[in-house]
C-alpha cells in the first residue's frame, strides 16, 4: 500500500467519553451478576446458553438411543418421545443457537470490534439477559408441572398443540409459549442495543465498510431477528388465547374422541404463515453471524484479507432482505394455495445465489493465502464442508416439486442439522477457540482441540450424511418407531444404530470441550498479547482480557479496514486497523 | 453519506484512507435515544402489520361474522388525538423554551390519554357483557386481542411520559426534557396513526370488502 | 496435508457412499418419474459444485500452508471473477428450477379423467370414501359427525348415499386410472404418505386439500402419516392396494356404502335396546 503523508487533515484526535457516562460496578453483584458490562452480559448469555443447550445435547441422546435401539429402552415411550424431539428441536434453535451467537457474541464484541467503550443501553442489556434467563427457568419448570413439556414439535402447529393427543397438553404447551414471549421481549431490549451500538457508537474513523465481517453479520442478523420475532409472537399470543380463553384464532371445528370441540372457524393454516415468516429468517438470525465471524477467522488465519469484502457485505444484505420472502417454502405440502409454489421455489432458490457467492469468496480467500491450520482454522473448514453440503440438499428442498417426496422425512433432519446445526456450531467452536485468549488470557489446549475438533467433524458428518438416504427411503421424521413396513430394508435399522452410536461418540467428545474450557483457565498457556496477529480492534486494547471502558483512557482511531493482511510493501505480515497511514504493527503497543 | 452509497466504499484504497475521504468520520452527536426509537417503531410496525393480516386472511373465510363497532370508540378515537396534539405542543414549547406550556401539554396529553385508556377499557366491558359476545366468534377474540396489544403499547408511553412529568414538575429546565419530548411525541404519534389503521380498517364498520381488495384476495 | 486428505476422502467417501448406498429411493409406483428425474438432475449439478469445492480447498490447504517465508497475495477483490462465478451459479440455479416449476405444473393441473376419491384423516386412523354408482362423492363436513356418521357426510346430499366408504381398511386403486385425491381431517393434521407414490399432502381439518397421481404397478404399499398429529403419530398406518381391473371390481362390490352402513349402526342399536328393555 501507498504510503500517505500524514497530513495535519488527517490528524484525527481519539475521541473522549465522558466518566460519568459510563458505568461502574460498586459491588461483587453488580460487577458479576447484575451486570451492566457487555463483556460481563455476553458471558452470562453464553453460559446459561451452553448449559440448557447440554439439555438439548442429552435430549438428543435419548432420541437416537429410541431410534438406533427400537424397544430397548423402557423409560422412553412415545409421549417421552415426542416430548424430547420437541425441546431439543426448541433449545437448539432459539435458546442455544440464537442467544448464544446474538446475546453471547453479539455482547462480547459488538463494543470491542467497533470502539466503543460499552453498549449505549447498558440498563437496557442487563434486563435483557435477565429476561432471557427467566425465559429459559419458565421453559424449565414444564418438566416439573403436570403433564411434562409440550411434544407438539419445535413448531407447535395447531391445532394439534393444544389437543388431548398430544403429550404436554395440560402445562407444557402454555409454558413454552410464555417463554417464548418472554424470549422475544427479552430479545427486542437486547437487539436494539447491539443496532443503535453498531450504528451510533462507532469510534472515529470506524466506517460501516471497516467493520469488520463478524459485526456485519451480527448487525444484518439482529435487524432480521427483530423484524422477524413479532411474527412468533403474534402466533403464540393467539395460541396461548385458544389453549387459555378458548378463542379460535387457529381452531376449526374439530370431533376429538366422537366429541364436538367448542371451537370453530379458525385456520390452521395462519398460524404456519406467522410461525414461518418468523422461522425462515430464524435459520439465518443464526446463519448470518456465523458467515461474518468465520470470514474473520479464515481471513486472520489464512493471513490474507477477505476476498470480496464488499461482495460479502451485499451478500449478507440481501440474503437478509430475501429471507423474509421465502418463508413459505416450509409449506409446499401444508395444503396452502398450490400456486404460491411458484413464487417461493423462485425466491428460495435466487436467495441460493448470494448464498453461493460467500462460499466461493471463503474459499477464494484460501487462495494463495498462507494457511495456520490453527484450530479456529480447521473448524473454519468443517464449517465450509458442512454448510456447502447442507446448502445443497436445500436446494432440493427448495425445488418445490423435490420437496413433496422428501418433506417431512430424515432428509429434512439431515438438511436442517447439516446447515443449521453443525455448520454454525462448527464456527461456534472456531470462535471460542479464537476468542478465548482474549477473554483468559490462556490458550485452550491443542490437543483436546485437536481432539474435538476431528470427531466432531467427522462424527457429525458421518451421522448426517447417510441420514439423507434414508429420507430418500420414505422414512418419516419424528417417528417414535418404525414398526413393520414393506419398504424399509434390515440395513436400515443397522445404519441407525450406527449413527446412534456416532451421535453418542460426538456427544462425549463435547465433553472434552468443556472440560478443555473448564481446565485452560487456569492451565492453560498464557497467551501473547493478539496472538494470531489479528488486526481487529478487540485485540487491541490495552489490557487483556479487556478490562472495564475497554479501551483504558483514548478511544482508538481507526485508519484501516480491518483486512490489511500480507500488505505488500510491509514486512509485518498484518496492519491493526488502529495503525495510521505508514506506522506498522509495533506502533500499536 | 447515506448509508447506502457508504456501502459501495472500497475500505482498502489508499485514496479511501485519507482524512478527506472515508477514514475520519466524526463522531456524529450521538443520537442513541432517536435511533432505537425507530427502530421499536419498525418492530411495533411489524407487530401490527402481522395482526392486521392474520384478521384479513380470516375475514376472508366464508364463515365470517362481522364483529362489533362498538359507538365508544368514536369517542375514544378523539382522545387519543387530542392526546397527540397536546404533545406535540409540549414540544413546541419546548423547543420554544416556554416551560409553562410544556407543563400544560404534558398535563393535557396525560389527562387525554387517561380518557382514552379508560374509554377502551369501558369499551372492553361493554362488549364483555353484551349480547354479542362469544369467544370462539374471530372478529370479537381479534378486538380484545389487537386493542388489548395497542393499549399495552401505549401503557409503555406512559410509563415514559411519568418520567418526564416527574422531571418538569420537580424543575427541570426545558433544555433537559426537549429531547425525551420530542422521542415521546413521536411515539404518541405513531400509536395513534396505528389505531387509525386498525379503527379504519378494522373495527369502524363492516370493511371486509375493502380489506379483501387490499390484500388481493378479491 | 493430513488435512487435504482429509477433505479429498470425504468428498471421494461421499460419491462411493452415493453409489453403492443400499438405501435409496423405494421402486416408484405412480406417474411421478419426473420427480425422480428432478432429484437426479439437481444431484448431478450440485454433486458436480460440491465435489469441486471440497477438492479445490483440499488444494488450497495442502499448496499454501503456511511457511514462515512465504506471503499470503493481496487481492481485495476481483469483479470479473466474482460476476463470472455470479452468472455460473445463477445458470446452474435456473437449470434446476426451471424444470422443476414445470413438473410443479402438472403436479397441480389434475386431468380431467381423474376419479376423485376421499381420504379422512383422525387421531389415529385412515378412512376413505369412494364416489358410488353415480361417480359423484356427497358432500361432507366435521360438523355432520355423529355416532353412526363418524365422516360427517352430509345426510342429506342424495348424491352422498352410494359413496362406498372403508373404515379402518385397505383402500384398493386400480392400475393405470388416474386418480385425484381428496384430503380432509376430523381433528388435527394429517399427511397422507406413500413412499413408492412419491406425492404427499396434508390434511387440514376445516379445508379440503388434494393432489392427483396415476398408480402404475400393482402391488400393496403402506400408507404412513407425515405431519406429526400427537402420541401415535408413527403407528397410524393403512395399506393401499394396488390392483388390476377385474380385481379392483371384486373388491369394490365387497364394500358398504353409506346408506347401507347407517342403516346398519341403526340396526345395532335396535337390537341393543331391544335386548336391554328384555
Ligand atoms: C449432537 C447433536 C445433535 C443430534 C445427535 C441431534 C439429533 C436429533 C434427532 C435424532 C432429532 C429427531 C429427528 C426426528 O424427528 O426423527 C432431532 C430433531 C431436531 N434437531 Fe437435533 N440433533 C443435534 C443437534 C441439533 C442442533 C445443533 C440443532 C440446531 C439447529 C438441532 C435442531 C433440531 C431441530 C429443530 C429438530 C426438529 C425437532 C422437531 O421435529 O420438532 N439439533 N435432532
Ligand atoms: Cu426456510
Ligand atoms: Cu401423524
Amino acid at each position: 500500500m501507498a504510503d500517505i503523508g500524514h497530513d495535519a487533515a488527517d490528524y484525527a484526535p481519539p475521541a473522549e467519553l465522558e466518566e460519568v457516562d459510563l458505568y461502574h460496578a460498586k459491588s461483587w453483584i453488580t460487577k458479576y451478576v447484575f451486570s451492566q458490562d457487555a463483556k460481563v452480559i455476553g458471558i452470562q448469555y453464553a453460559l446459561t446458553a451452553t448449559a440448557i443447550g447440554l439439555v438439548a445435547l442429552v435430549l438428543s441422546w435419548l432420541i437416537r438411543l429410541q431410534l438406533g435401539f427400537p424397544d430397548t429402552f423402557n423409560f422412553i415411550d412415545a409421549a417421552g418421545y415426542y416430548q424430547f424431539v420437541t425441546m431439543h428441536g426448541m433449545i437448539m434453535v432459539v435458546y442455544l443457537l440464537t442467544a448464544l451467537f446474538l446475546g453471547g457474541f453479539g455482547n462480547y464484541l459488538i463494543p470491542l470490534m467497533v470502539g466503543a467503550r460499552d453498549m449505549v443501553f447498558p440498563y437496557v442489556n442487563m434486563l435483557s439477559f435477565w429476561i432471557y434467563f427467566l425465559a429459559v427457568l419458565v421453559l424449565v419448570s414444564s418438566w416439573f408441572l403436570p403433564g411434562g413439556p409440550t411434544g407438539a414439535g419445535w413448531t407447535l402447529y395447531p391445532p394439534q398443540a393444544i389437543m388431548q393427543g398430544t403429550p404436554g397438553r395440560e402445562w407444557g404447551i402454555i409454558m413454552m409459549l410464555l417463554s417464548l414471549a418472554l424470549f422475544i421481549i427479552g430479545f427486542t431490549m437486547g437487539g436494539l442495543n447491539y443496532v443503535v451500538t453498531i450504528l451510533q457508537a462507532r469510534t472515529r474513523g470506524m466506517t460501516l465498510m471497516r467493520m469488520p465481517l463478524t459485526v456485519w453479520g451480527i448487525f444484518v442478523a439482529t435487524i432480521l431477528a427483530l423484524l422477524a420475532f413479532p411474527a412468533l409472537f403474534v402466533g403464540a399470543i393467539m395460541m396461548l388465547l385458544d389453549r387459555v380463553l378458548g378463542t379460535s384464532f387457529f381452531m376449526p371445528h374439530i370431533v376429538e374422541l366422537g366429541e364436538h370441540l367448542k371451537y370453530g372457524g379458525g385456520s390452521p393454516i395462519l398460524f404456519q404463515h406467522l410461525f414461518w415468516f418468523f422461522g425462515h429468517p430464524e435459520v439465518y438470525i443464526v446463519a448470518l453471524p456465523a458467515f461474518g465471524i468465520v470470514s474473520d477467522l479464515i481471513s486472520t488465519h489464512a493471513r490474507k484479507n477477505v476476498f470480496g469484502y464488499r461482495m460479502m457485505v451485499w451478500a449478507l444484505v440481501a440474503i437478509g432482505g430475501l429471507s423474509f420472502i421465502v418463508w413459505a417454502h416450509h409449506m409446499y405440502v401444508s395444503g396452502m394455495n398450490p400456486y404460491f409454489g411458484f413464487f417461493f421455489a423462485t425466491t428460495t432458490l435466487i436467495i441460493a445465489i448470494p448464498t453461493a457467492l460467500k462460499v466461493y469468496n471463503w474459499v477464494l480467500t484460501l487462495w494463495k493465502g498462507n494457511i495456520r491450520l490453527t484450530l479456529p482454522m480447521l473448524f473454519s473448514l468443517g464449517f465450509i464442508v458442512t454448510f456447502v453440503n447442507g446448502g445443497i440438499t436445500g436446494l432440493f428442498l427448495g425445488n418445490v416439486v423435490v420437496d413433496v417426496p422428501l418433506s417431512d422425512t430424515l432428509f429434512v433432519v439431515a438438511h436442517f442439522h447439516m446447515v443449521m446445526g453443525v455448520a454454525p456450531i462448527m464456527v461456534i467452536f472456531g470462535a471460542i477457540y479464537h476468542w478465548y485468549p482474549l477473554m483468559t488470557g490462556r490458550m485452550l489446549h491443542e490437543g483436546m482441540g485437536k481432539f474435538h475438533f476431528w470427531i466432531t467433524f467427522l462424527g457429525a458428518y458421518l451421522i448426517y450424511f447417510p441420514m439423507h438416504y434414508l429420507g430418500f427411503l420414505g422414512m418419516p421424521r419424528r417417528y417414535f418407531e418404525m414398526g413393520e413396513t414393506s419398504f424399509v430394508p434390515e440395513s436400515a435399522a443397522t445404519l441407525n444404530e450406527f449413527i446412534t452410536v456416532t451421535a453418542l461418540i460426538v456427544g462425549f467428545a463435547q465433553m472434552v470441550f468443556l472440560f478443555n474450557l473448564y481446565w485452560s483457565r487456569r492451565n492453560g498457556i498464557v497467551a501473547e498479547k493478539n496472538p494470531w496477529h489479528a488486526n481487529s480492534l478487540e485485540w487491541q486494547t490495552p489490557e487483556m482480557p479487556p478490562g472495564h471502558g475497554n479501551f483504558g483512557k483514548e478511544l482508538p482511531v481507526v485508519y484501516r479496514w480491518p483486512y490489511d493482511y500480507s500488505v505488500p510493501g510491509v514486512e509485518a505480515d498484518f496492519i491493526p486497523q488502529n495503525v495510521p497511514a505508514g506506522g506498522t504493527a509495533t506502533g500499536a503497543e | 453519506m447515506s448509508f447506502f452509497s457508504e456501502l459501495t466504499a472500497k475500505p482498502w484504497l489508499p485514496e479511501q484512507a485519507t482524512a478527506g475521504g472515508l477514514n475520519v468520520r466524526a463522531l456524529p452527536p450521538m443520537n442513541v435515544g432517536r435511533t432505537a426509537l425507530k427502530f421499536f417503531l419498525g418492530v411495533a410496525s411489524v407487530l401490527f402489520f402481522m395482526l392486521i393480516v392474520a384478521y384479513a386472511g380470516r375475514m376472508a373465510f366464508e364463515d365470517w361474522r362481522p364483529g362489533p363497532t362498538p359507538w365508544l370508540l368514536w369517542q375514544n378515537t378523539i382522545m387519543l388525538i387530542l392526546s397527540s396534539m397536546a404533545l406535540q405542543w409540549a414540544h413546541y414549547s419546548a423547543t420554544s423554551g416556554d416551560i409553562n406550556g410544556v407543563r400544560v401539554g404534558l398535563f393535557a396529553a396525560g389527562a387525554f390519554t387517561f380518557g382514552f385508556l379508560t374509554g377502551q377499557v369501558i369499551a372492553w366491558q361493554q362488549l364483555g357483557t353484551s349480547g354479542y359476545f362469544e369467544a370462539t366468534n374471530p372478529a370479537i377474540a381479534f378486538f380484545y386481542m389487537i386493542t388489548g396489544l395497542h393499549v399495552l403499547h401505549l401503557a409503555g408511553g406512559v410509563v415514559g411520559w411519568t418520567a418526564i412529568s416527574s422531571k418538569v414538575w420537580s424543575g427541570a429546565r426545558t433544555a433537559e426534557v426537549r429531547e425525551s419530548i420530542a422521542l415521546c411525541t413521536i411515539y404518541w404519534h405513531f400509536l395513534l396513526v396505528v389505531w387509525l389503521v386498525l379503527f379504519a380498517l378494522l373495527f369502524s364498520s363492516d370493511n371486509l370488502d375493502v380489506l379483501l381488495a387490499i390484500c388481493g384476495i378479491k | 496435508m493430513f488435512v487435504a486428505i482429509i477433505l479429498i476422502l470425504v468428498a471421494v467417501g461421499s460419491v462411493l457412499f452415493h453409489l453403492w448406498s443400499p438405501w435409496w429411493s423405494t421402486p416408484i409406483a405412480s406417474n411421478w418419474g419426473y420427480i425422480d428425474d428432478t432429484i437426479d438432475l439437481t444431484f448431478w449439478i450440485t454433486g458436480v459444485v460440491y465435489i469441486l469445492i471440497l477438492f479445490f480447498m483440499a488444494y488450497c490447504v495442502w499448496k499454501f500452508q503456511y511457511r514462515e517465508d512465504r506471503r499470503a497475495d493481496y487481492e481485495p477483490e476481483n469483479n470479473k471473477l466474482e460476476w463470472g462465478l455470479t452468472i455460473l451459479t445463477t445458470l446452474g440455479v435456473a437449470g434446476m428450477l426451471a424444470p422443476g416449476l414445470i413438473v410443479w405444473n402438472d403436479f397441480i393441473t389434475v386431468p380431467k379423467e381423474a376419479t376423485a376419491f376421499e381420504v379422512v384423516g383422525q387421531q389415529w386412523a385412515w378412512n376413505y370414501r369412494l364416489p358410488g354408482k353415480d361417480g359423484k362423492l356427497g358432500t361432507a363436513a366435521t360438523q355432520n359427525i355423529t355416532d353412526e356418521n363418524p365422516l360427517g357426510i352430509n345426510p342429506n346430499d342424495p348424491s352422498g348415499q352410494d359413496d362406498v366408504l372403508i373404515q379402518s381398511e385397505d383402500l384398493h386403486l386400480e392400475v393405470g386410472k388416474p386418480v385425484k385425491v381428496l384430503m380432509r381431517s376430523i381433528d388435527v393434521l394429517h399427511d397422507f404418505y406413500v413412499p413408492q407414490f412419491r406425492a404427499k399432502m396434508d390434511m387440514v381439518p376445516g379445508t379440503i386439500t388434494y393432489f392427483w397421481m396415476t398408480p402404475t404397478r400393482t402391488g400393496t404399499f403402506d400408507v404412513l402419516c407425515a405431519e406429526l398429529c400427537g402420541v401415535a403419530h408413527h403407528a397410524m398406518r393403512s395399506k393401499v392396494v394396488v390392483d388390476n381391473a377385474s380385481d379392483y371390481q371384486t373388491w369394490l362390490a365387497e364394500q358398504e356404502t353409506f346408506a347401507q352402513s347407517i342403516a346398519e349402526a341403526r340396526n345395532k342399536t335396535k337390537t341393543i335396546k331391544t335386548l336391554a328393555s328384555k
